[in-house]
């Protein structure tokens, strides 16, 4: 019989180890789909790793890759640490990126160390607008901030098409739906010449920084994760349980919409209805790979850009299907979640009669 | 004038049947886990599986019924894997379902894509045909309405009354409502609660990957990316808006329908004054009023969203 002990503390090794075995275990059962589909095996792991370190440019490209996975991810990780569950920060980085074209292409004419200030603001405050109104709905109505947050993904990017047929239409656009471009000034400098990086990874990273201090070292941090560990004794000590969860949700939207704003000033420069393969979704995995801890997002970010740039260039050299990188994303969010039962879990093998 | 004038049509009411079939699989599926304490986020997931995994059955030559078989299995695979993760490891339901999502999708689209790599138009099967039974279908509006649909719709409303019949006529039933409220008096009573709930997480998905699979095998007759575009979510919303009711999860996956068929009829009638991205938004829209309007008097399972260990109280 098999029993399931808890572990006193579990060990630094182990809180460290099973986000690095998850990840690799989940990289190592993508043999299996990729077996499936006929190709050989290491020459397509090969290739992956090629698409990632293979040239500067590769290298660079994950990163840019990363830049609105981090914020994501951050978005993620402060609303789960007071466990409010913000699953809409793909609706969020839509609303940050909307604000951006709204106030980036035109409507102010200002220089750069103006303009980009007033984009970045603009944009997190649609985001944090967004997920105020789910936390609002939660803490008022009791409305289950999961189901609300999931609908508003689907509103939003609606809502989103509206806009691009008509008031953010480019009428430059051959009669695409896609934004006018935002002004030059407005863009974030570009990092390396000849390279699409951006500033955007640098703001995300400060954003990284900060978010860890403020949630172990200030009071904020502390109500935080009070609230999450034990609303019912938070709120028996006397903090404001309802407030503490709409700041979490106004920082969380923040960060998801400085994502939406950071893909389409820093990279793509006008906005299209499908600015994001799911990085809001995929904020999630990378926040649970990072044990929700605001620095281990930046290295899981990392991974799991690596895995899309990696599986990206794999499949265009080989034929198989992208989708293998969506596989192996959601498989490290399993192994994750299982690794992390066994980090604070000892897994005891009972013969019968012995205990 | 015009728009009084849907509601009295019969093809209204047989669009708004037609398009609450999958919602009613998938509602009866989620409020059959959440009966028994287990949130399933994997049912967006689990729509995707169900409705590749019964088309591609078809298409490799299975029969629609033997495809519906392969769709709910598949589906119950899944809904295995949610168990195993949420009852005896009791790790979080939220991220679990998220990451069955995930899984299933992806796993998906990946098998589909290598199975038909770039084809141009995507492969067509014969779905299931409306029954058309003798003389009932000649019946004035009763006859377009419910004896023309599909044997799946069909199937959706006698697992409403299976399902009703099972909460809370039997013993099994019973018990399945008390490991959702109360545990601790399951175990004490002998019962296995570990049992009983992933019985119910895989009985409840593998309904919801019929959903899924009515999408390719009567709504349409062939398989897209994306197609689920949000039904499952709007079923975990509806579950609520039902109180964990099968009668109200029909009533509400009617209404939900209703106003669905509603929406593209009116769009035909002022759709040139209105966007139409304002149609496409207003049933999303829907569900999240109904939700917020009924979350104050929501009665959720007692034991909703808490694991439970043997042997720890």
């Amino acid at each position: 019989m098999i029993r399931f002990e808890p572990r006193e503390t579990p060990s630094r090794a182990l809180t460290l180890g099973v986000p690095v075995a998850s990840a690799l275990i989940a990289l190592l059962l993508a043999a299996i789909p990729l077996a499936f589909a006929g190709a050989n095996i290491l020459e397509a792991y090969g290739q992956m790793a090629k698409g990632i370190f293979g040239s500067t440019f590769a290298f660079t490209e994950m990163l840019t890759r990363a830049t609105p996975l981090i914020f994501t991810g951050l978005a993620a990780t402060l609303a789960f640490r007071a466990r409010l569950w913000n699953i809409g920060a793909e609706g969020q980085f839509y609303l940050g990126a909307m604000a951006a074209v709204t106030v980036g292409t035109g409507l102010i004419d200002a220089p750069g160390i103006i303009l980009i200030p007033i984009i970045l603001l603009t944009g997190a405050a649609a985001g944090a607008a967004g997920m105020a109104g789910p936390a609002y709905l939660k803490t008022r109505f009791g409305a289950d901030e999961v189901v609300t947050t999931l609908l508003l993904n689907f509103i939003i990017l609606i809502f989103l098409q509206m806009m691009l047929e008509g008031p953010l239409k480019d009428p430059m656009g051959m009669g695409w739906p896609q934004s006018e471009p935002i002004l030059d000034a407005g863009m974030l400098p570009q990092l390396l010449p000849r390279m699409r990086i951006h500033a955007g990874l640098i703001i995300a990273l400060i954003a990284a920084v900060i978010a860890q201090i403020m949630l172990s070292k200030t009071v904020w941090g502390f109500k935080l994760r009070a609230v999450g560990e034990n609303a019912a004794a938070a709120l028996h000590a006397g903090i404001g349980v309802k407030r503490t969860l709409m700041g979490a949700a106004v920082v969380s939207g923040a960060l998801a919409g400085l994502a939406g704003v950071s893909e389409v000033a820093g990279l793509k420069g006008y906005l299209t209805a499908d600015l994001s393969p799911g990085f809001g979704y995929t904020g999630i995995v990378v926040a649970m790979l990072a044990g929700l801890s605001p620095i281990g997002v930046v290295i899981s970010a990392v991974f799991i850009a690596s895995v899309f740039v990696g599986a990206d260039s794999m499949s265009r050299a080989m034929g198989v299907s992208s989708y293998l990188a969506d596989l192996v994303v959601a498989l490290s969010l399993i192994c994750v979640l299982i690794g992390g039962f066994t980090a604070r879990y000892r897994i005891l093998i009972v013969r019968k009669g012995a205990a | 004038m015009d728009i009084l004038h849907i509601l009295l049509t019969d093809s209204f009411w047989a669009a708004a049947l037609r398009i609450a079939t999958p919602l009613i699989f998938g509602v009866l599926g989620a409020l059959i886990c959440e009966k028994a304490g287990v949130l399933n986020l994997g049912i967006e997931g689990i729509f995707a599986a169900g409705a590749m995994a019964g088309w591609m059955a078809v298409w490799l030559g299975a029969g629609l019924w033997g495809g519906l078989l392969v769709a709910a299995i598949v589906g119950g695979g899944f809904g295995l894997m949610h168990a195993i993760l949420t009852v005896p490891l009791g790790l979080s339901q939220h991220v679990s379902g998220l990451g069955i999502t995930m899984f299933a999708t992806s796993l998906s689209y990946f098998i589909y894509r290598t199975a038909l790599p770039q084809v141009t138009s995507p492969p067509r099967i014969t779905p299931f045909q409306p029954l058309d039974i003798p003389i009932l279908s000649d019946l004035p509006f009763l006859g377009p309405v419910l004896f023309q649909q599909t044997a799946m719709t069909w199937l959706a409303l006698f697992m409403v009354a299976l399902v009703w019949w099972v909460l809370n006529r039997t013993p099994l039933g019973m018990a399945l409502r008390a490991v959702g409220d109360n545990p601790d008096a399951v175990d004490a009573q002998g019962l296995s609660v570990y049992g009983l709930r992933m019985g119910a997480i895989v009985a409840g998905s593998a309904l919801m990957a019929l959903g899924g699979a009515f999408l390719t095998m009567s709504a349409f007759d062939a398989f897209f990316f994306g197609m689920v575009n949000g039904r499952g979510w709007i079923c975990i919303a509806l579950v609520i808006f039902a109180s964990w009711r099968p009668g109200k999860a029909l009533l509400g996956a009617l209404l939900f329908g209703a106003f669905d068929a509603f929406q593209v009829r009116l769009q035909t009638e002022v759709g040139a004054f209105v966007p139409s991205q304002v149609f496409l938004m207003a049933p999303y829209v829907l569900s999240l009023v109904a939700l917020v309007i009924v979350a104050r008097r929501a009665e959720y399972p007692a034991a909703l969203l808490q694991p439970w260990f043997k042997g720890q109280r």
